[in-house]
């Protein structure tokens, strides 16, 4: 991924700030800047609050290029306090950890270096909920 | 030598509106160190040692640290507020682009606000925050961060390869009106040491033996403390607690014996039998430990320490304000207790040092 393009998602990636829809009320991510419910104009931003559950789960054996020193790991549909769905990488979790209704929370986490000398990107993960 | 004159003290009085811990979740045990290179015979200078999971350096673990102490100020404090964003470490992810400026922008502190890092070893933190408290203290800004984290290396073999650990703390200063821990003064002593050093584009420090314990660490924090204790008055006794910076287990429990205190004192803060040494962490995650216990009214001497060489002194007297804020995020004890323990093999891939090349 490019520098420029790492830079623009910055905020939506550090933070997961999404929107809200002013006309009916939806919380919006990734932002679109259009609702999804109800069509209308959406740009009020809305940092997430980072809780969530596991809708569903697996287990990355085969990663695409840039991931392969990471593998195995997880990777989750996670379903936001708020509504949204969200895919996401898990970590601090170990095998067999698991389980679909688990609460999780969103952590800023290295998602990949370009090599050695490239930009490291960051970004939402998610883990178990408390420690 | 007479120390009037050199307590450091703002024109206003500053305190700590939240604090936050970090430590990661993998331990290394001592012993698995000891079973690769010294055949279970060497002997170790701790239990075990926090290590990074591979997606975490000291930005993420700033961010931690840092969302846990914004978490404890709760509304004393709009994160876009925040007049600098300060992090002490000697394990910055680049060597050139600043961790300040991404932790900024991951809190929520960016665009108007001071952003640097800071280094001086094991003390990195400890001078962030004392810069921050003469910043907020001068009335420069309201608000200020000031963060110690590392993820330090040891070379494969060394001696410092059993107890180089990785964790953060973070804490914000405002007006001592605010907060939950008031700052009655400071006091540093530092001297050009030749005990511990890494030079540019080296993977690995070095450190000069005989130079490591007492012209270094016990020189500097002895001198420290009764410097800061001198200029306010005040003695061993008049501490309930005390953090005196933590490389091993038995540094600490020394300097705070030939200083008056007793072990009764530390015991709060001493997490380094668990974690390892978390450099510029070190003294400042043991003074979350103690925030997390303090009663309003008992006051704590913090003493770190850094290679090349320094240290850095403060008293502070807890407030009321502490008992409604540390609960809103983990004890630091939660953190250190917490553990996933790995063998060195383990160790060595999350660490890097297998070659894939
Ligand atoms: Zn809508």
């Amino acid at each position: 991924m490019s520098v420029a393009r790492n830079w623009r998602l910055q905020q939506q990636r550090y933070r997961l700030t999404g929107e809200r829809c002013d006309t009916c009320g939806a919380a919006i991510f990734p932002p679109r800047d259009v609702c999804p419910e109800c069509e209308a104009p959406a740009k009020t931003p809305l940092v997430f609050s980072g809780r969530g559950e596991i809708y569903s789960y697996s287990t990355v054996y085969h990663p695409p290029a840039e991931f392969e020193t990471a593998a195995p790991y997880m990777v989750a549909l996670v379903r936001l306090e708020e509504g949204p769905m969200v895919a996401a990488q898990l970590t601090d979790v170990d095998k067999g950890s698991v389980s679909i209704g688990m609460p999780v929370e969103m952590v800023t986490r290295k998602i990949r270096a370009e090599g050695d000398e490239g930009i490291i990107a960051y970004g939402y993960k998610f883990r178990p909920a408390g420690i | 030598m007479t120390h009037d004159g050199r307590l450091m003290k703002p024109a206003r009085d500053v305190g700590i509106l939240g604090y936050g811990a970090y430590v990661p979740r993998y331990r290394l045990p001592a012993t698995e160190v000891e079973r690769i290179w010294t055949d279970g015979e060497g002997g170790t200078p701790i239990n075990e040692k926090a290590v990074p999971g591979l997606d975490e350096d000291v930005v993420t673990i700033s961010i931690e640290a840092a969302r846990n102490a914004l978490a404890r100020a709760g509304d004393a404090v709009d994160p876009a507020r925040i007049g600098a964003v300060w992090v002490g470490s000697e394990s910055h992810p680049y060597a050139v682009k600043p961790t300040s400026t991404i932790v900024a922008e991951a809190i929520g502190a960016v665009p108007y606000t001071q952003a640097a890092d800071w280094q001086f070893a094991c003390k990195a933190g400890t001078e962030a925050m004392q810069a921050a408290i003469g910043f907020v203290g001068s009335g420069m800004v309201q608000v200020a961060m000031a963060i110690g984290a590392d993820t330090a290396q040891g070379r494969p073999g060394d001696a410092l390869e059993y107890t180089a650990g990785a964790g953060g703390a973070a804490y914000l200063l405002g007006a001592a009106e605010d907060a939950l821990a008031v700052f009655e003064g400071s006091f540093s002593f530092v001297t050009d040491t030749p005990d511990f050093w890494r030079r540019a584009y080296q993977h690995y420090p070095s450190h000069g033996g005989r130079f490591t314990g007492e012209p270094a660490y016990f020189r500097h924090i002895t001198e420290a403390a009764q410097g800061l204790m001198a200029a306010l008055g005040t003695s061993a006794a008049d501490y309930h607690y005390a953090i005196f910076h933590q490389p091993n287990v038995k540094f600490p429990q020394t300097v705070a014996r030939q200083l008056g205190f007793t072990q009764e004192q530390i015991a709060a803060g001493m997490f380094v039998g668990d974690v390892g040494n978390t450099y510029a962490a070190a003294s400042m995650l043991g003074l979350t430990g103690i925030l997390d216990v303090a009663a309003p009214g008992e006051r704590i001497l913090l003493v770190s320490f850094g290679s090349g060489a320094g240290s850095d002194a403060f008293s502070l007297r807890v407030t009321e304000k502490i008992e409604a804020r540390r609960n809103r995020a983990p004890a630091t004890r939660a953190y250190v207790t917490r553990r996933a323990p790995i063998d060195y093999a383990m160790y060595a891939r999350y660490r890097g040092k297998l070659t894939m090349k």
